[in-house]
Formats: C-alpha cells, sequence, structure tokens
C-alpha cells in the first residue's frame, strides 16, 4: 500500500499532499464504481493544485452518493496494472483467487469476453494458501522474480484479510508495477457478509448509512428486508422468494412494483406496522399489496398491525390483501370488523393492486 | 417410498428447548413425525412434551435412541458447530432451518461433513417433508397431499404458494424438499433431482429457482442428459435490480450473470415446462401427467 491520507475538508487534502510531495493523486471514496469517469479522481502537481481539486471533488455527487472524503496518494508512475480478487465461489464452495494481468479495468468485462485472461484457484479453507499457490498465482502476472515474491506476499495478504474480516469479496485493482519496480496495492474493495456482522460489531460500525436509500436504513433497523424500486406497487410480502415471485406477477399483470419487502417469519405486528409506515412514505406508491403465506407467519398477526398502523398514521392509498395459511379465519374476521376485505387468491389480488394503480395516474 | 425422509426417519432435534426449536418439534410431533431425541447442552435428562428424552450431545442422543436424521434450529453463530456435531455423531440426513449463517462458516464445515459422508440439506430452508409420513423442518403439514409429485425449491413461502395450488386441485406430493436460500447449500438441485428419478413412487418433479448463481442451470443441463421424468419449473426474480441481494443471501445478481432470464433459457433448452406464474404449476403437471396427475 502507498503512503498516503484520507481527507474531509480541502485544508486537509493541502496538508497531505504537502507531507508527500511530488504529485499525488485525489480520489472520492464513495460506495461506487467509475469514480474517475465521473470526474473523482484527479491528479495534482503540489499541494495549491489538490486544493483546487478537492474542492471540486468534496461534495460532487457520483451515482447518487454525496463524496464527503477523498484518498490522498502520491501518484505512482505505472508500468504494469493487474488484478488480484478473492470471491466466495458458489460452485467449488471454496474461496476462489482471481487473478489477471489484464487489470485496472472491469474485471467482469475481462471474465466475459476473455476468460483465458483470468487465473483461477480454489483454496482449501483447511489449509489456507500454500506457498506454492501463491507462487503459481504472482508467476502469471510477472517474470521478474522479485516482482513475483512480492505479489506472492500480496495474495497470501489479501487471503488473510479475506478469512479474518468474513468477506464475500477482497480484491485489488489495480496491482501495479513501478518503472523501478516496486510491486503497489493501488486501490482495494472488499464486501463483508451481512452475517458476519453479528459477531463482528467492529466491522458493523464502519458502515456509512448517509451512502444508503434512507428508506431501506429505516427497514433494516426494523429488521425488515427491503429493496426500493422505481414502480408503483407497494409489496409487503413475507419470504424472499415468494416476495420475488409477487414482484414478478405485478409485472406480469402490468404494473411495476415499487419495492422488494420481506417481513420474515415470525412476523409480530409491530414488523407490519414499520412495513407500512416505511411504504407509505414513497410518493410514488399508488397502492399497497399484501402477499402473505401463513406459515410460521400467522396470518392474524399480519392483520392486527394493517389495523394498527392504519390506526397510527393515515394511509392515503388503497390496501389490497391476500391472505391464507395459519389463522386465516381470525385474520379475516379482523380484517372485516375494520371494514377491511381480504382475498385468497395471489393472481387476483395481484391484478386488483394493479388495476388500482393504473387507476391513480 | 418418496425420497430422504420416509417411515425409518429417527429424528433428533438440535435446539429443542429454543423457542423455534420447540414450536416446530410440536408441529412435527403432532404431524407424526418420529421425533426421538432433542439436544440443548446443558439440558440433558429433561424430557419434551412429556415423551421426548432431552440430552446434551448429539452423540449421546444418537447412542440412546437410534436417531438417523437431525434437524437444527439453533443461532446463525452457532449453526456450522451444530452440523460438525450431528456429522460427527453419524447423523446421516442433517437439516439445517437456520437462517443468518456466515457463508464462511459454510465453506469450513462442508468438507468435514461430506468426509464423515453426511448429507446436509440447507442451510437457511424450511427443511422437507413426506407428506402423510414424516416432517422435518417447518413446511406447514395441512397443506400438503400423500401422492407422486416431487418438489424442490430453494425458497420457502413461494414453495408453499405451490404445494398449495397442487393439493387444492388433488395433486398430492411424493416429497417437497427446501434445499435453502443461500449461496453456499449442503444439498443442490442435482442431487434431489437424481433422488427423485431414482424414486418409483414419484412420476414428475418441480423446480422452484430463483436468480443468483449457476445451479438452476446446471440443473437444467443434468435434466436433459440424466431425467427421463417429466420436469416442470420456475425462476423468481425477473423483476430483480442487479447486484442487489433479494433477501436470500444468494439471491443476487452478479453483472449480468445469474438472471431469471439466463435461467428459463437453459429450462426451455433441457425441455423444461416453465411456470410464468406459480398457479402455472395446476396446468402443466395435468398436461404432462393427464389422469394420472398425482395419484
Amino acid at each position: 500500500m502507498p503512503d498516503g491520507g484520507v481527507a474531509t475538508t480541502p485544508d486537509e487534502v493541502a496538508a497531505i499532499a504537502e507531507r508527500l510531495g511530488g504529485t499525488v493523486v485525489v480520489k472520492a471514496q464513495v460506495h461506487a464504481g467509475g469514480r474517475g469517469k465521473a470526474g473523482g479522481v484527479k491528479l495534482a502537481k503540489g499541494a495549491a493544485e489538490a486544493r483546487a481539486h478537492a474542492e471540486k471533488i468534496l461534495g460532487m455527487t457520483i451515482k447518487g452518493l454525496v463524496v464527503e472524503r477523498v484518498l490522498v496518494v502520491p501518484a505512482a508512475d505505472i508500468a504494469t496494472e493487474s488484478y488480484v480478487g478473492l470471491i466466495l465461489d458458489r460452485e467449488s464452495q471454496r474461496p476462489l483467487f482471481m487473478v489477471s494481468s489484464a487489470g485496472g479495468i472491469d474485471i467482469e468485462e475481462v471474465a466475459a469476453q476473455t476468460p483465458e485472461k483470468i487465473q483461477r484457484l480454489a483454496i482449501d479453507p483447511r489449509y489456507g494458501v500454500l506457498p506454492h499457490q501463491s507462487l503459481a498465482l504472482a508467476l502469471s502476472l510477472y517474470s521478474d522474480f522479485k516482482q513475483v515474491r512480492a505479489a506472492a506476499r500480496i495474495i497470501e495478504q489479501l487471503y488473510q484479510v479475506f478469512m479474518q474480516s468474513g468477506a464475500s469479496l477482497a480484491e485489488i485493482n489495480p496491482l501495479v508495477t513501478t518503472p523501478d519496480g516496486q510491486v503497489l496495492a493501488l486501490d482495494a474493495k472488499v464486501s463483508i457478509d451481512d452475517n458476519e456482522l453479528d459477531r463482528r460489531p467492529d466491522l458493523a460500525a464502519l458502515r456509512d448509512e448517509s451512502a444508503e436509500e434512507p428508506s431501506e436504513v429505516a427497514a433494516r433497523r426494523a429488521n425488515l428486508t427491503f429493496i426500493k424500486l422505481d414502480g408503483n406497487v407497494g409489496c409487503v410480502v413475507n419470504g424472499a422468494g415468494l416476495a420475488m415471485a409477487t414482484m414478478d406477477l405485478v409485472k406480469y399483470y402490468g404494473g411495476d412494483p415499487a419495492n422488494f419487502l420481506d417481513i420474515g417469519g415470525s412476523s409480530n405486528p409491530e414488523k407490519v406496522v414499520n412495513a407500512l409506515r416505511i411504504i407509505t412514505s414513497d410518493p410514488a406508491v399508488k397502492v399497497i399489496l399484501f402477499n402473505i403465506f401463513g406459515g410460521i407467519t400467522r396470518t392474524d398477526d399480519v392483520a392486527n398491525g394493517i389495523v394498527t398502523a392504519t390506526k397510527q398514521f393515515a394511509v392515503n392509498v388503497p390496501i389490497v390483501i391476500r391472505l391464507t395459511g395459519t389463522n386465516e379465519r381470525e385474520a379475516v374476521q379482523i380484517l372485516t370488523g375494520a371494514g377491511m376485505t381480504a382475498l385468497n387468491d395471489m393472481d387476483e389480488a395481484v391484478k386488483q393492486a394493479v388495476a388500482l394503480a393504473q387507476e391513480a395516474r | 417410498m418418496s425420497i430422504f425422509v420416509n417411515q425409518a426417519t429417527r429424528l433428533v432435534v438440535q435446539g429443542i428447548t429454543g423457542r423455534d426449536g420447540s414450536f416446530h418439534s410440536k408441529q412435527m410431533l403432532a404431524y407424526g413425525t418420529n421425533l426421538v431425541a432433542g439436544v440443548t447442552p446443558g439440558k440433558g435428562g429433561q424430557t419434551f412434551e412429556g415423551s421426548v428424552p432431552v440430552f446434551n450431545t448429539v452423540a449421546e442422543a444418537v447412542r440412546e435412541t437410534g436417531a438417523n436424521t437431525s434437524v437444527i434450529y439453533v443461532p446463525p453463530m452457532m449453526a456450522a458447530g451444530a452440523i460438525a456435531e450431528a456429522a460427527d455423531a453419524g447423523i446421516a440426513l442433517i437439516v439445517c432451518i437456520t437462517e443468518g449463517v456466515p457463508v464462511l462458516d459454510m465453506t469450513k464445515i462442508m468438507p468435514f461433513v461430506r468426509d464423515r459422508g453426511a448429507r446436509l440439506i440447507g442451510p437457511n430452508c424450511p427443511g422437507l417433508i413426506t407428506p402423510g409420513v414424516a416432517k422435518v423442518g417447518i413446511i406447514p403439514g395441512q397443506i400438503c397431499l400423500p401422492g407422486r409429485v416431487g418438489l424442490v425449491s430453494r425458497s420457502g413461502t413461494l414453495t408453499y404458494e405451490v404445494v398449495n395450488q397442487l393439493t387444492k386441485n388433488k395433486i398430492g406430493q411424493s416429497t417437497c424438499v427446501g434445499i435453502g436460500g443461500d449461496p453456499i447449500i449442503g444439498t443442490n438441485f442435482i442431487d434431489v433431482l437424481s433422488a427423485f428419478q431414482n424414486d418409483p413412487e414419484t412420476d414428475l418433479i418441480v423446480m422452484m429457482g430463483e436468480i443468483g448463481g449457476t445451479d438452476e442451470q446446471k440443473a437444467a443441463a443434468f435434466v436433459k442428459e440424466h431425467v427421463t421424468k417429466p420436469v416442470i419449473g420456475f425462476i423468481a426474480g425477473q423483476t430483480a435490480p442487479p447486484g442487489r441481494r433479494m433477501g436470500h443471501a444468494g439471491a443476487i445478481v452478479s453483472g449480468s450473470s445469474g438472471t431469471a432470464a439466463e435461467k428459463i433459457e437453459a429450462f426451455k433448452a433441457a425441455g423444461i415446462g416453465v411456470m410464468e406464474r406459480p398457479v402455472d404449476v395446476v396446468r402443466l403437471v395435468n398436461e404432462k401427467l393427464g389422469a394420472k396427475a398425482g395419484r
């Protein structure tokens, strides 16, 4: 890793550039690719120019995300660029290295168009990366043996980071060589498996919620799985598979889903109230569709949640409710008592919701 | 016959005294499953529901009761350890219901399970049911009907939706297997397809897939080569945006790979009848089986 520092103001940027001396790079730090293309990465000869770039980059928006931090590092004189990545491979069920001397660019593109340019190696987690394995991967990148050794060491370290942080992806892109023969990791990305975060509060604390859709943050805090989409049919479903199938069915009948939302297995009424609060805060939503197949989820809990929510705050769009399964009869009674109706058939409910959304336009 | 669970199933529940474990153990008992033991470390010597002995370890449960199948309802951070314990005790079929197991835990534990010759189903799955015989997991028994359609799925409630459609139309099931929505799972589509192909009591197979990974594409190729029984399939997530994890850890389109369109194409190329909607299952089963459907 090259020397450098992270800054949040142009003054800090200038100070780091001053300390480093020579030409530096000012890089926007956001959770998105394509930063260079968006003008978020600039070369600067000296502190004054670095400050000028920082003034433009700090506060700019890249893929909907506001840049609040920049990284300032010495500009490396680059001779070659490579890619070193490690992913959790579903097929081998192991961590899998992907290494390519065609680096510095979109590795997915390389994988799709010239897969032969990528060396792949699955690692048995019982033994970790063995010395001959890191050496073989490094030899696929370089012929100068000093560089090979340096790269092998970086490859082993990347594996350690991957395993210790509970990552699903760790990549160095680009791994460069300089004209004087050094091997440097210029940029890196690590994705952590969400399931790890419960036992890694240190990593969970690094989550930058400002970089996320506010409704998705609210949903996560309420233990709901929610993904915002562009349509106008709000969906509340139990179970991820059924939630996807419900969105697909909305599309099938000519509508557009406003979200993916899984209220999960053991639903208490509070979850349903939170779900409705999050969905109704999206002005694009013209109708709310419930699709509940009661197994562990009790449909009467869901019905109670809907009734409670409509008492707590105004729901100004129609609600179409489909529920079947555990305690269905009680659920229907609860809804009927509150002046609502429930359907039993998924297709019927989706068709109604789509029709209501179209009328509202 | 059926697959994986039958009259010979002797079930031990790991985490039987926990909230989820005790709730579902009661349901499994009520369904008539041969639930012979429970395990909760520190609670050995207790009795569950007046009839099921609780042990401190799976090894003890196996020694005392001859348990051959285990179902796991323990918290996510303890799940890999529970799977290893069951495999080490000689359990042949391990079903892990727990959702949220760290994926790296699974990469570490899978070789251990294989070395001991055990089959793992899950994690993050609803388990399986052979209607009228045994239920291992959380699939609601009342929506199932004994019969001759085999069902395999990556999801829970979507499976119930389809099973319910079948049952409402008097089409019974031989076994319904939920393999789980995680990226690394113990039993994949091909394992289950191959078991159904070899099961004389299964006439047709329904496959419920979703976006993410290449398991469905490989299963389609397997169907083309090795499965002579009719197969129909569904893929959830046609409207899912790329790069987002759709609830299931494994349901994510990465770049242009793992899309619903790609999987549906693979199904079609393999001669698998594609359901556009869950409700289409009934029409397709009737088309393929005619008067024989479900009986």
